[in-house]
Parts: structure tokens; sequence; C-alpha cells
């Protein structure tokens, strides 16, 4: 039991992760000393995780704002207008510190608690996808965190009923001690049935919803938001336990609550629980916040003021309601078997209070509270310039034949199908394309529009030059929903970085940040909601540098799209877009070469759209259905994966005699697609590109049965295939 | 065809099932499983898939056992038409109305994949459509399909023909890749004795337009609806 009058010593403000300066600021704001329950809630409120206190200097420069962003970053997801009154909500967020600890339940609690911030504003989610880096395969812990990472992604998703339709997952050793696990839902909502956190109206109800408050996850964003140690598997206590099965019956309560017309205001408890959500619905409404904790619902008995205002006991909402409909509430949320109780109400007092026992555990000014909390223009230093490597200085150690199925069946290029089959991605029938391809397809309820869907960053090219990995990262995604005739609408990053303490990694930060806006203002693809998560580090190893970018982008008809696989023989292959052959940071560098250096490859903004458009008009009009782009391993590995997902080959005889054939073939310059058209089609495509400038040539013809590199190198799309397909699961049954 | 779609809490592929049998030409409504009587003039209930109950206890287990079954009992003694999809096979186990039982995946993993079924028989209610032995390209998607049944009740499955659907390859043969969850006899469907009730994990539901995967799964409730006189 934690009496709330115990002495507030240096060391208890250490553990609660504050800086000496911030108590200060915070006893200067109030102007006492504070309570422990008050210790605990402003802990909460004031860690990286809540607040954001490293990152939102450098944030405001992103551009959030477009004709058809109804919502930016702010709320507890975006908001796009997708036309004829339907707007879809969407956003990703980490989950890597608890899922390092306990991968199954760390992974199941991300997916939980961002399927609940898309139906928290009124949507229906509709699909799911993800994006996961473990550290290198030879690492002990690596097979056991892939394991239950992917089981936990798939027992929420799939219990809950949303289709997880796409992701990434890459290994390396710079993730060896601090995994990263990010989830993304997209949801579904009528433009004016969209719900906020904003609380209004004196005196209404604040109702509690969901399933009972206990003991865990008691400071998990206080733990999301410290570096890790070899200690830290101590910390599995403060990992929630999620229940997917509770999560259903909260979307479908929630729904038809705020269906009935009695829902004010509404926001999940995620991070910092009961505090954070009571927190943002008052202070984002200019009002105060009474509750009185002996009304909470709890699941164990004598807990404290303390205990249950850090809980992160997952399935939990809290509402503003319409005074008067609290009965129409309760009848909704009993009928699902829920837990349904008026905890407090607003107040015209700005202030903060938190009753329990009949006693006042805590009394705090509210806005303070979130606009107070400590803001650091942290000291960051650019991350020194890299060489360009020129393609004519790489020898090749193999042949290219040799090379690619190398790449093909390695642990990053290699096929993910052991991970997303254990996913359900056919649910809802609306699954135009499935997990596989340059981005998943959802289609909207009975179509004819859809949803292009895909999460996108190279790290090696983020920490080799972070402001040209962050554009590459948004252009990549933005070229793979193009890949599949969508247009590129908006995005939500999760920024995946190191100690901001550190000026090297805070300099990633920023840089990457600005790559990011840039990019994202060059192709009209704003920001609209996303997660920062720093500290990603373990005695000192930083990771990789990974903004993680999800894209999403409208189909007007999902009919007409374009996918991966080689549709017939016969057909002519282009590559569209410009070819140096860029080896820096390349994968045929790394993995083929051993050599982790040089420059990544630039990104033109202007050419990418360029490119990108022309590719979309394409698909749109029907006279292109097979389209790749060419990213990880260059133009070798995207005819690999083409000939793979089709099972037809294809004779690629055209190289340039100007460049090296590895860098022809390995070179990974941005901005280009492969695609695939019969003979007539083709040649209209070749002099379409040609009047407007676009580089365009044919570099061969589909057909047989193996895939022929130039040089009369040929290798079997069976062999393709089967190496492409056996690293994974051969690793996770240990035979590799 | 009147068809009603019990729901569940946790119950999540109604909606697919309602679609399914919409675009067949019945008149789908979802039914809460609280109620105690069908809607009148039901011809086919339909117990979808999900995870009724979290899957607590034993998939199906709670289910099995919720007011609304009687209800489904009964229909089914009077002969009426009953299907179970995925976990809807799960619960029509558990509620007694078909023998056996599903097990863990022979992995021990959730799987979702496309899955062909070779059809036993084409003479029931549900499969006129298809010719027997044909293979129809649908998908699964569950962590507990392994069949498993007592040797007499396999036998008997067997010697009344009484299985409906085997996990098969696209040429109709019953092969070990092809049986990916383990399930005993390849047995993905199986029919009651008098052949009115269906449980089955695959879920054709999800594969009837060529926009999404392909349309085998349609014969399924073209079968159920053709097997009504139309209503005037």
């Amino acid at each position: 039991m934690i009496r709330n009058d115990v002495a507030i010593t240096p060391e208890l403000v250490k553990e609660h992760g504050l800086k000496p300066d911030e108590y200060d600021r915070f006893v200067n704001l109030i102007g006492r000393e504070p309570t422990i329950t008050e210790l605990g809630i402003v802990s909460a409120m004031w860690n990286e995780h809540c607040s954001y206190k490293s990152s939102r200097i450098h944030l405001r420069g992103l551009p959030t704002k477009a004709p058809w962003v109804i919502q930016g970053p702010g709320e507890n997801a975006g908001v796009i207008d997708i036309g004829d009154g339907q707007a879809c909500i969407f956003k990703m967020e980490s989950h890597n510190h608890p899922s390092f600890i306990e991968p199954y339940q760390g992974a199941a609690t991300g997916v939980g608690g961002i399927l609940r911030d898309v139906f928290t504003m009124g949507a229906r989610p509709i699909a799911s996808l993800n994006f996961l880096r473990f550290g290198e395969p030879d690492h002990p812990k690596t097979a056991h965190l892939v394991s239950g990472v992917v089981a936990g992604i798939g027992g929420y998703g799939n219990s809950f009923g949303v289709p997880t339709v796409g992701g990434s997952v890459g290994f390396d050793k710079r993730y060896n001690g601090n995994i990263l696990v990010n989830a993304m839902a997209v949801g579904l909502a009528r433009t004016d049935e969209i719900f906020y956190a904003k609380a209004t109206g004196i005196g209404n109800p604040i109702v509690y919803l969901g399933s009972k408050t206990g003991r865990d996850g008691i400071h998990g964003a206080t733990m999301a938001s410290a570096e890790f140690d070899d200690a830290s598997e101590e910390k599995r206590p403060t990992v929630q336990v999620g229940d997917p099965f509770a999560e259903k019956l909260l979307l479908e309560a929630c729904l038809e609550l705020m269906k009935s017309g009695a829902v004010i205001a509404i926001q999940d408890m995620g991070a910092a629980g009961l505090t954070s959500s009571a927190v943002e619905m008052g202070a984002k409404g200019n009002l105060g916040i009474e509750l009185d904790l002996d009304k909470v619902p709890c699941r164990e008995e004598g807990m404290t003021a303390y205990e249950m205002m850090l809980s992160e006991s997952q399935e939990r909402m809290l509402m503003v309601l319409k005074p008067g409909m609290e009965k129409e509430a309760e009848a909704i949320f009993h009928k699902w078997g829920l837990d349904f109780a008026v905890i407090g109400k607003t107040t015209d007092t700005l202030r903060f209070v938190i009753k329990h026992g009949g006693e006042v555990m805590a009394d705090l000014p509210i806005k303070e509270l979130g606009d107070e909390a400590p803001l650091y223009d942290r000291p960051w230093v650019e991350s020194p310039k890299q060489p360009v490597i020129l393609p004519d200085s790489v020898k090749a150690p193999m042949s290219e034949a040799e090379a690619l199925l190398k790449l093909i069946g390695s642990p990053d290029q290699c096929s993910k199908r052991w991970v997303w089959e254990q996913y359900d991605h056919l649910i809802l029938g609306n699954t135009v394309q499935t997990p596989g391809g340059d981005a998943a397809i959802v289609r909207v309820e009975d179509g004819p529009k859809g949803l292009a869907l895909t999460t996108d960053v190279t790290p090696r090219y983020c920490e080799a030059d972070p402001f040209e990995g962050g554009k590459q990262a948004v252009a990549e995604a933005w070229r793979n929903i193009t890949a599949v005739g969508g247009l590129p609408l908006a995005i939500t990053d999760n920024l995946n970085f190191a100690s901001p303490e550190r000026p090297e990694s805070m300099g990633q930060f920023v840089g990457c940040v600005r790559g990011i806006g840039e990019a994202c203002k060059a192709l009209d693809f704003p920001v609209v909601s996303g997660n920062v998560s720093l500290y990603n580090e373990t005695n000192g190893q930083g990771i990789l540098p990974t903004p993680a970018i999800g894209g999403v982008g409208l189909m007007d008809d999902v009919a007409l799209n374009a996918s991966i696989a080689f549709k017939s023989e016969g057909e002519v292959v282009i590559l569209i877009g410009a070819t140096t052959g860029w080896l820096g940071q390349s994968i045929y560098l790394r993995d083929v070469c051993g050599r982790e250096e040089g420059a990544p490859p630039p990104v033109d903004l202007v050419v990418e759209k360029r490119n990108g458009d022309f590719v979309r008009q394409l698909i749109r009009s029907a006279q292109v259905r097979t389209v790749h782009d060419c990213s990880d391993g260059g133009i070798a590995l995207a005819l690999a994966e083409m000939a793979i997902a089709g099972n037809i080959g294809a004779d690629i005889a055209v190289a340039p005699e100007d460049m090296p054939l590895n860098a022809f073939l390995f070179g990974e310059d941005q901005g280009r697609y492969l695609i695939a058209a019969d003979q007539d089609a083709a040649a209209d495509i070749l002099y379409e590109a040609g009047a407007i400038g676009i580089p365009a040539a044919m570099l061969g013809v589909t057909g047989g049965d193996a895939l022929i590199l130039p040089g009369r190198q040929a290798i079997s799309v069976k062999q393709l295939k089967a190496t492409h397909e056996a690293w994974l699961p051969n690793y996770m049954t240990g035979k590799s | 065809m009147k068809s009603a779609i019990i729901v569940f809490p946790g119950s999540n592929r109604e909606g697919d099932m309602v679609r399914a049998l919409t675009s067949a030409g019945s008149d789908a409504q979802k039914v809460w499983h609280a109620e105690t009587e069908l809607p009148k003039g039901t011809d086919l209930v339909v117990l979808p898939g999900g995870f009724s109950y979290g899957d607590y206890l034993r998939c199906g287990a709670i289910a099995g056992r919720a007011t609304v079954m009687d209800a489904v009992r009964a229909h089914a003694a009077r002969g009426g038409l009953v299907l179970g999809v995925c976990n809807g096979f799960q619960i029509l186990c558990e509620a007694g109305l078909l023998p056996g039982i599903l097990m863990r995946n022979a992995n021990l993993k959730f799987i979702c994949h496309r899955q062909f079924l070779r059809v036993e028989r084409s003479d029931t209610a549900f499969t006129r459509a298809y010719a027997k032995g044909q293979a129809i390209d649908v998908c699964v998607a569950h962590g507990e399909g392994n069949y498993t049944a007592d040797e007499e009740t396999l036998k008997r499955l067997e010697g009344e023909g009484l299985v409906a659907f085997r996990y098969s390859d696209a040429q109709g043969h019953t092969t070990p890749d092809a049986n990916r969850n383990g399930s005993m006899n390849a047995i993905a469907g199986i029919y009651s004795t008098k052949l009115n009730v269906l449980g089955m994990m695959p879920h054709p539901e999800n594969l009837i337009e060529d926009l999404v995967g392909g349309t085998d799964g349609r014969g399924l409730f073209e079968s159920l609806v053709s097997s009504f006189p139309k209503a005037a």
C-alpha cells in the first residue's frame, strides 16, 4: 500500500524518471511539494513518450495540411477525406521496449493500443500493418523474439477481426538489444461522424468503460522513455497483458454508443492510462476534471490512487457523455458485458482533482500538466557525410546469378510468408492485394474504391545520411503505393531513434525529420499522425535510425490495380527511371561484398513525382497490370520477385555498356519501376515516356521457366522460389 | 431463402457471411446470441467464424452452451439446415451437433492461406453446385482446425459418407503438404447423419469475387439458396 503522504526524496524523483530541474519546475508550478500520487501523475505526463519534450520542437517543421486532411497530428489518429462522405483514420505506434521484454504480450498490446486509437475516433478498423526489426539472426534471442512478436500480433489482430495486410520485417545486429515493433491501424468512418478527445460542457459525466483496472503496466510509459540495460528483464511486470476479446467487445460497444448520440468526447486509456486520457480531455476542452477513484472498476482489491492513476491495463476508454444519457449508454455496455461507471465530472476550475476514500489525493493545474511540460532543444551534431562509391570501384566477388541467389535467400530479402501466414489477412473479404507485393490493397466496403497501404524505411540509408534517408523513406512509401495504382494521400510516421541526450543520435533525428518534411512537401504527402520512440538503445548501443513511414493512398477503382507478378509470357519488361549503378549503402555491397559504406542513393523528388505519376497513369488507364518498384537489391532482385510471384521467367538481354553489370543489376538508384506490358502497349509506353523525357528502357521479354540475366546467366524460377521461401522457416525451426 | 447468422460476443466473420449469402440471393439477418428463438421462417442457421468468448476455456465451448443454441438444436432436429464455419464448426462440435473436436494445428500456429478442398459429394443441400471430386480454391484462417475423432467415429463418418470436404492439392489429391493443420483423414468438413448440418474449417465466404481472390466459394451459397423455392 502506497500512502499519499510519503516524503518526496531525490531518489524517489529519480525513480520516476524526472530530472532534478524537471522536478523543480513542477514544484514551482504547483507552489508546494507534490504528493506521491501527484509525482506519479507528472512523471507520466512529462516523460518523453507522452510529452515529446525532445522532439516537439523539430516536429513543427513537418507539413501536416492538405485539402483532404481533416485532422492532423495531435488527436488519437490522423483523418483524411477519401470522398463520398468517407474518411480514413489511421496511425502507427511503437511498442518496442515491452516487446523486447515480453514479446507476445508486448506486440499484442501494441496492436491493441493502435486499434483503440483508431476506433476511439469513430472508425471501424479495416486493416492493420506493422513494421518489425529484429537483431541479427545469430543472436541467441532473435528467434525467440520473432516467434513471440509474430504470434502476439496475430493473436491480437486475428481475434479482434481485422486483416493484417502488410508490413516489413528485417534483421540487423544494431537491434540486438532493442527490437522495433511498430503497429499501424487503418479505419473507416463517415466524415460527419468523427469523435474527438476535447471535452465540452461543465458538470458533464465522465464515464469509465471497458475492462477493469489492475496493477499491470504501471509506469509503462516511463519505461518506454528510458534506455535499456542488462537489468531490463526485471521490468517484465510493467508490460501489459492484452485481451483481444475484450477489445472486440469494446469496439462494438463504442461504435454502438457513438451511433446513439450520447458521446461528447472520447479518449482511450493508452500510455499513462487514466492520467493521460483524463488530462487530455480536460486540457483540450479548457475544463477541469474531477475523478472519484472509489468508482473505478478494479480487478484487484486495495489498489491505491497512485496505482489506479498509473495503471496501463488494456481495453479501457474514458468518455464525456451528454447528461441524462447515462442509462442508455450503460445498457449498451452491459449488453456487451463490459464495465460502465460514472467516475467523475467536468468542472470549470481547470484543476485535475483526484479523490479516493473521501480524501483529495491530487489537485493539479490541468493545462500546465500538458502545456508546461519541459521542451528541449537538445544539442545535436550533423552526421558526417559519407563518400560516394563509384560503380567501377566495386569488384564483383561472384557472378551476378550467384549474387542474386544469395540475396533472394538472405534474411532481409527472403520471403516473409512464414510471418504473414500467421496473420489473418483475408478476413472482411476486401483484401484485393495480399502481403508480399509493393503495397496492400483493401477495398472500401463494396467498392469500387480502395486503399493502398504500406510501411517503409531503409535504416542503413538513414544512418549514412539522415536527410537523404528521411527523404527516401517517404519516397519509397509513395512509390510503393503508386506501384499498385494508388494515389498517395498522407502518412503516419513512427520515429524510432536512440537517446536524444547524445548529440549524434539527436542529429540523426533532426536530419531524418527534415528529410521527411522535404519529401512530404514535394510529394504532397502530409503527415497526419505519428509517434516518437526515443531511447532505443541498450548499454549505450543505439539502434539504426529508423523513421518508419506508414503510407495511405486512394484507389478510385480497385479493379485497376497492378501487382508484381509477371502475368503472361511474351510481355516486354521496361525499366522506368534513370540508372547510374549506385552501389553505396546497397544490399549488394553489404551482403555480397561485406561492405557497409558509402553515401546512400540520393532522391530527386521532382523526378520521383514525375516518374511515379507516369506509372500510376499507365495502371489507371489499364495499359499495365504488372509493376514493381526497384528498391533493396535493385533491378535484379525486383526481376526475381516478379518471376517468382508469377511463376514465369524472363530473358533480360539488354545491359548498358558503360556500366559494370553488377552495378547495373544491383544498384539502388531511386525513383525506378519495372513494368511488363504486351508488345503493342510497350511500344506506346516507350513512345509516351520518350515524349515527356522520362527515361524508359526495354530490358527483355517474359517467358520460359528461368530468369536469364545479361551474359546468359540463367537461374530457374523454381530455384529462385525455393531459395526465397526457404530461409525463414528453416531459421525458425533451427535448420539454418 | 431466409438465413439467420448467429452473432456471439467475439464473432468476427459474421459480416463476411452476410455478404456471401446476400449476394447469392438469400435474405440474411444477424441474430444475437441471447435470443431464445430464431426469426420466423428461418431456413438456414449459420454459426460464423471468429473467436466467440475469446476462445477462452476451449474454442466454441462457451458459445456451444449459449441461450440461442437450444433453438439451433431444435432447428437441426426438425431437419433444418445449419452451417458452421471455422469457429462455427468448433461450436457445432462443442454443442453436440457434430462428432469429434478441433485441436491445435499440427505446427501449433495460426495459419491463414489459400487452400484447395476436394468436394466429397455433390448431392447435399450445401454442395449441389459443385461436382463430386472437384477441387475448390478457398482459404483457411485458424489456429485450431486439426480435426480429431476416435476411431469408431471416423469409421462411421467415412462409412456413411459424412465427410464433406478434404484438404487437397489443386488436382484434388490429398497429400501431407495439403493437410497443413494435421486433420485426421485430411478432413476439412463433415455432415451430420441426416446431411442437414455442415461444419467446416475453411472459409468459402471469403472467396466469392474475382477481385478478391476468386469465386470458388460461391457454389456453397448458391447450392443453399437453390435448395429452397424462391419466395413469391
